[in-house]
């Protein structure tokens, strides 16, 4: 009963700094792009992004949508954090696609599905695979792979 | 006679070069926090899954074939993917001052090292994520959660961190850090976790 109270102290003491708040709001929102899924922190050698037909190369700090797709060529390696702290690393020779990225932050609830066409893939999983076992797969041309909040390599001929 | 010989020989050729026709591998990695984990590998003809460290399965066009991989085998073979993975994410959390918006003593020394760990990093992006302790309902604690989330990130801009690259959000009571019954009330569940990438 008495966090009751604290809480709905804090609640408002912080409406009366409603303006400011609410400025802020407003700009988190309209900045907080539901297309960005993740972003690139890593590129070493040749790289390439391709997006709605297009490709060019991929550098770090880009940021990542879903559908984009990661080529990297034979002296090729790329890193990448998504929105829910998974993190994924493509060695050379690999095409990955993020298929699907649909993450709700406040229930962790979602779904992460990527697939290594070819090449070599480390994953670190994120929140949502933490939060429920169905949340994340990778597929390759012949197996899908459930991840159950886990660190794994997989390669794909 | 012959022909059926021929025939059954062409067929067991074939069958072993089907069978040995390796399509990819799959290695689960020793989890850094100890958890138990697991990867379910699923094939058109079969499932297997993995869970204990360096648990590993080949995938073959009669199903994954489990095995058991090394340390010294995943450097090797995944030498180039592992060396591009992101630094991890750091995990920062700041405690408040009951009934207030103001941050607890312990955490202003915190915030100094939230900037080095921005600072150190290329393209910093931050997470910024506000939880309530358990008292009251969801619909009480989703914006509460979100407007202390929404306090560090102005934090943040303030001291001059890019706005695109700070996203706050509101977990309510939904992860509580220490677990307790619902309507308890407890400090150390009233924070925000900030995750630097």
């Amino acid at each position: 009963m008495k966090c009751v109270m604290t809480d709905s102290r804090t609640k408002l003491h912080e409406r009366k700094r409603g303006p400011a708040l609410f400025a802020v709001l407003a700009m988190c929102c309209s900045l907080a792009s539901a297309a960005e899924i993740g972003q690139v922190k890593v590129v070493r050698g040749q790289v390439d992004l391709e997006r709605n037909g297009q490709t060019l190369p991929a550098k770090v700090g880009m940021r990542l949508e879903t559908a984009d797709v990661l080529r990297t060529g034979a002296d090729g390696s790329v890193g990448i954090t998504m929105a829910d702290n998974s993190l994924l690393s493509a060695g050379s020779n690999s095409i990955l696609s993020l298929d699907r990225f649909d993450y709700d932050p406040t229930t962790n609830q979602g779904r992460f599905d990527t697939q290594l066409q070819k090449g070599s893939l480390s994953v670190i999983s994120g929140r949502m695979a933490k939060q429920s076992p169905d949340a994340m797969t990778v597929r390759t041309p012949s197996a899908i792979l459930g991840v159950r909040g886990t660190e794994f390599v997989v390669s794909a001929q | 006679m012959t022909r059926n010989v021929a025939r059954a020989v062409a067929v067991a050729a074939f069958g072993m070069l089907v069978w040995g026709c390796q399509t990819g591998t799959v290695v689960l990695l020793p989890e850094k926090d100890g958890k138990a984990t697991a990867v379910v590998v699923k094939q058109r003809d079969g499932e297997v899954t993995l869970r204990e460290p360096y648990a590993a399965a080949n995938f073959s066009n009669t199903g994954p074939r489990a095995y058991q991989s090394s340390e010294d085998d995943v450097a090797a073979q995944f030498a180039g993917a592992l060396a591009a993975l992101p630094e991890r994410p750091a995990e920062f959390t700041l405690y408040f001052v009951e009934g207030k918006d103001e941050l607890a003593d312990e955490s202003r020394q915190i915030v100094t090292a939230i900037y080095a760990e921005i600072a150190k990093r290329p393209v910093p992006d931050v997470l910024v994520v506000g939880h309530t302790d358990a008292v009251g309902s969801d619909q009480l604690n989703d914006p509460l959660s979100q407007r202390r989330a929404e306090i560090v990130r102005a934090g943040l801009i303030q001291s001059g961190i890019a706005p695109e690259n700070i996203v706050a959000i509101g977990r309510g009571k939904r992860e509580l850090f220490v677990p307790t019954d619902d309507g308890v009330a407890h400090p150390r569940n009233r924070r925000v976790v900030i995750f630097v990438r």
